[in-house]
């Protein structure tokens, strides 16, 4: 499994929520990626990072599907990615609001 | 010059991230016309080409599929990699590499730039789009950056030339001589690697600019409306049934004009020349067969017309967004929508595209079910039975009926690639965790140049078609209808006597119970080698039929006339389904890397052809009796 060490940013692991909670425009910080379940393909975090999905860097979510709200459309700096749901699910994020990360 | 022709000509490669305008840039390096549109993994295999510069040196240079890293995932990024690290049998490593990055995304693309001088090769680096970055207000200090890196910088803008200039003064200056190459050592990076790396993007683009991630850009805004849950959708299906509707309704006009032609060309022939076996062959093999697949250029135009501007647009990747719901129901993954797209246009460069995706059983699946998204050359088929059994009629709301039953054809196609999808992965085949992680690229607006290019290549190839293998296959049919010439006293017309005839009588026991005629059955045989062949076949085949002087361009009458609409139906049903070309087969034989998979599928698909058309056949009569 791919774990990518937790980011430098020093915020309260109580307000890291997975990507797929965030609601759409608010904007959040990567907090960690990580595989989410031991059975997905040990590359898949490892994908997401050479994506950009790094501590640090601002991601926010630009659309989701209708009926599971899946798949859902991704900025991540500054690009855009569509993701499904087993994919956002190993992203950690930190919402800049209320108050920044 | 005496040193360039003992010296190798030095080896560049274009290396980047995904759509990042690689392609572009080789095409004005090397006078090329590859394939460029606005989504990630348009290529997916080496090209080379070669460029001589203004001071007479000759280069290679080659166009990699676009990578997100050098540590590959699919079979497309494997190339690349490979190409990069001297790993590729029979090839030799590059002497140099332009890493090509989107301006408008560095935070991405640098990364990227980071890993190839990890590499070692020599590198300059182009600062491709520049145009656009300028006009998002972006402005890149594109000398610190050069110094912040290590290796020279370049603006470029892909389509336009000045840049290009500059970046093969930066070749020209840095390629002499060929390099001694050196063994790249490629360690595969770490979380922790790319991390720092991404640190060190940070750092420079503070010092360099161009890092606006504020706002919400025009883009968002149309995906606003465009990926909406609800609008989405809609949209999308608007989009389609134009589509469709226009290949019919636009295409009347030059149809007409082309049917006329062939006629006044027919009955020139016939006026001029003495009756013989030339005139024999002129009109009824040449004539009647390329005239009746000629006609149906201008639809084939118009539905290229649609697929290019969704492919440059950027709208593609946000039609597998709407739709990733349904792949991923039947057990598909959310990559294959590209390549399953592109199917529509042919089914060879749709199989090529499953490179991109990463899980050899999810690519497997897609391959298998590539051949049943609608190809254009089944276009002429479905447009010649259309045309002869469903009338012009306009619905309510405007909508041409022709056009709604065309629509359904490839909705028939798809669902039916959605149940074998399914079946698939009822029996084990997929990973269970199919990838998407599809970039939506910015909207732009599509290249008038890009889309003429791409057309006028469509007419080429289509044309290219017509006056070789159609020509030829027909050429052959007539022959093979026209000897043994009938015995004296025969009544029948001559066909019926001939090798060609008894085949058909000999397939028609075979096709019978589905509908189709000793006509049909002939036809079928030279469709294999390409379906549109069908309809020129069945032109010949009716020309040598008709005792009178029936003339060329008439096909849609004599078979509205000569079919019962059971068999019409029955003959659109084969045409959903049936494997008729070789080439598909071909390619999924060199792409599978086995004989096991096109046998399979050339089987599946037969099977599925004789039973849909048999029900159609059978449902039909029943409803008509």
């Amino acid at each position: 499994m791919v774990t990518i060490s937790q980011s430098p940013l020093a915020t309260p692991a109580s307000r890291h929520i997975q990507l797929t909670e965030l609601s759409i425009g608010t904007r959040a910080r990567v907090v960690s990626v990580a595989s989410a379940d031991a059975a997905a393909p040990v590359e898949l975090g490892r994908r997401l990072a050479e994506l950009g999905f790094l501590p640090g860097e601002a991601v926010r979510i630009v659309a989701r599907g209708l009926m599971t709200r899946a798949p859902i459309a991704v900025r991540i700096g500054t690009g855009t990615f569509a993701l499904r749901l087993f994919e956002a699910a190993c992203i950690r994020v930190c919402p800049e609001q209320p108050q920044p990360c | 010059m005496e040193a360039l022709s003992s010296a190798p000509s030095p080896l560049i490669a274009l290396v980047g991230n995904p759509n990042c305008g690689k392609t572009a840039l080789f095409n004005i390096l090397t006078g090329s016309r590859q394939k460029v549109a606005n989504y990630a993994g348009v290529t997916v295999e080496r090209k080379e080409g070669s460029l001589l510069t203004p001071s007479g040196l000759r280069v290679r240079i080659l166009d990699l599929p676009g990578a997100y890293s050098l540590d590959p995932l699919t079979p497309d990024e494997q190339v690349t990699a490979d190409v990069l690290l001297g790993r590729r049998s029979g090839e030799t490593q590059p002497d140099f590499v332009v890493c090509v990055t989107d301006a408008t995304n560095l935070r991405q693309n640098l990364r990227l730039v980071l890993s190839l001088k990890r590499l070692g090769l020599p590198m300059v680096v182009a600062l491709n789009m520049t145009d656009i970055a300028r006009r998002k207000g972006i402005v890149i200090d594109a000398e610190r950056l050069a110094a912040e890196l290590g290796v020279p910088v370049v603006e470029t803008i892909g389509v336009k030339t000045a840049g290009v200039r500059a970046l093969i003064k930066v070749l020209e200056g840095l390629a002499l001589p060929a390099r001694a190459r050196r063994p790249a050592v490629w360690l595969p990076l770490s979380s922790a690697d790319i991390e720092h790396d991404q640190s060190e993007v940070r750092r420079i683009l503070g010092l360099v600019g161009g890092d606006r991630l504020d706002g919400v850009t025009v883009s968002d805004r149309v995906d606003g409306v465009v990926l909406h849950p609800v609008f989405g959708p809609l949209i999308l299906a608007v989009i389609l049934f134009l589509v469709f509707q226009a290949v019919f309704a636009w295409a009347q006009v030059p149809m007409d004009a082309i049917k006329l032609g062939v006629a006044a060309v027919g009955n020139w022939l016939g006026a001029a020349l003495p009756s013989s076996l030339l005139k024999g062959l002129l009109i009824d093999g040449v004539l009647a067969g390329v005239g009746s697949v000629l006609v149906f250029l201008p639809q084939i135009i118009i539905l290229f017309f649609f697929i290019l501007m969704l492919e440059d647009s950027g709208y593609l990747p946000r039609a597998a967004f709407l739709l990733d719901r349904v792949m991923g129901s039947v057990g598909l993954s959310g990559r294959a929508f590209i390549p399953l797209l592109s199917s529509f246009a042919c089914a060879i460069p749709g199989i090529m595209a499953t490179r991109t995706i990463q899980n050899a059983r999810d690519r497997l699946a897609t391959i298998m079910i590539a051949p049943l998204m609608t190809c254009s050359a089944r276009l002429p088929v479905y447009a010649l039975i259309i045309g002869a059994f469903i009338p012009r009629r306009t619905l309510w709301g405007g909508l041409e009926l022709q056009g709604v039953v065309l629509f359904g054809l490839y909705i028939v196609g798809v669902a039916s690639a959605m149940a074998v999808a399914f079946v698939l992965k009822r029996t084990g085949r997929g990973s269970g965790f199919q990838a998407l992680m599809l970039e939506l690229p910015a909207y732009h607006w599509p290249n008038l140049r890009n889309l003429g290019i791409g057309l006028w290549q469509r007419v080429e190839i289509f044309m290219s078609r017509v006056g070789t293998i159609i020509l030829a296959l027909m050429v052959i049919l007539w022959a093979l209808s026209s000897f043994p010439a009938p015995p004296p006293g025969a009544t029948g017309p001559p066909i019926q006597y001939s090798i060609a005839g008894h085949l058909g009588a000999w397939l028609a026991v075979l096709f019978a119970p589905i509908g189709f005629n000793w006509q049909i059955s002939i036809a079928l045989v030279p469709g294999l080698a390409a379906r549109e062949v069908a309809v020129g076949a069945l032109g010949t085949v009716y020309a040598l039929s008709a005792t009178g002087d029936d003339v060329s361009g008439a096909l849609t009458p004599l078979i509205a006339h000569s079919w019962s609409l059971p068999t019409a139906l029955s003959l659109l049903a084969w045409y959903v389904f049936a494997p008729q070309c070789l080439s598909t087969l071909a390619t999924v034989k060199r792409e599978t890397n086995s004989w096991r998979y096109p046998i399979i599928m050339a089987a599946y698909l037969f099977g599925m052809a004789y039973v849909g058309s048999w029900i159609t056949y059978r449902v039909a009569m029943a409803l008509l009796s």
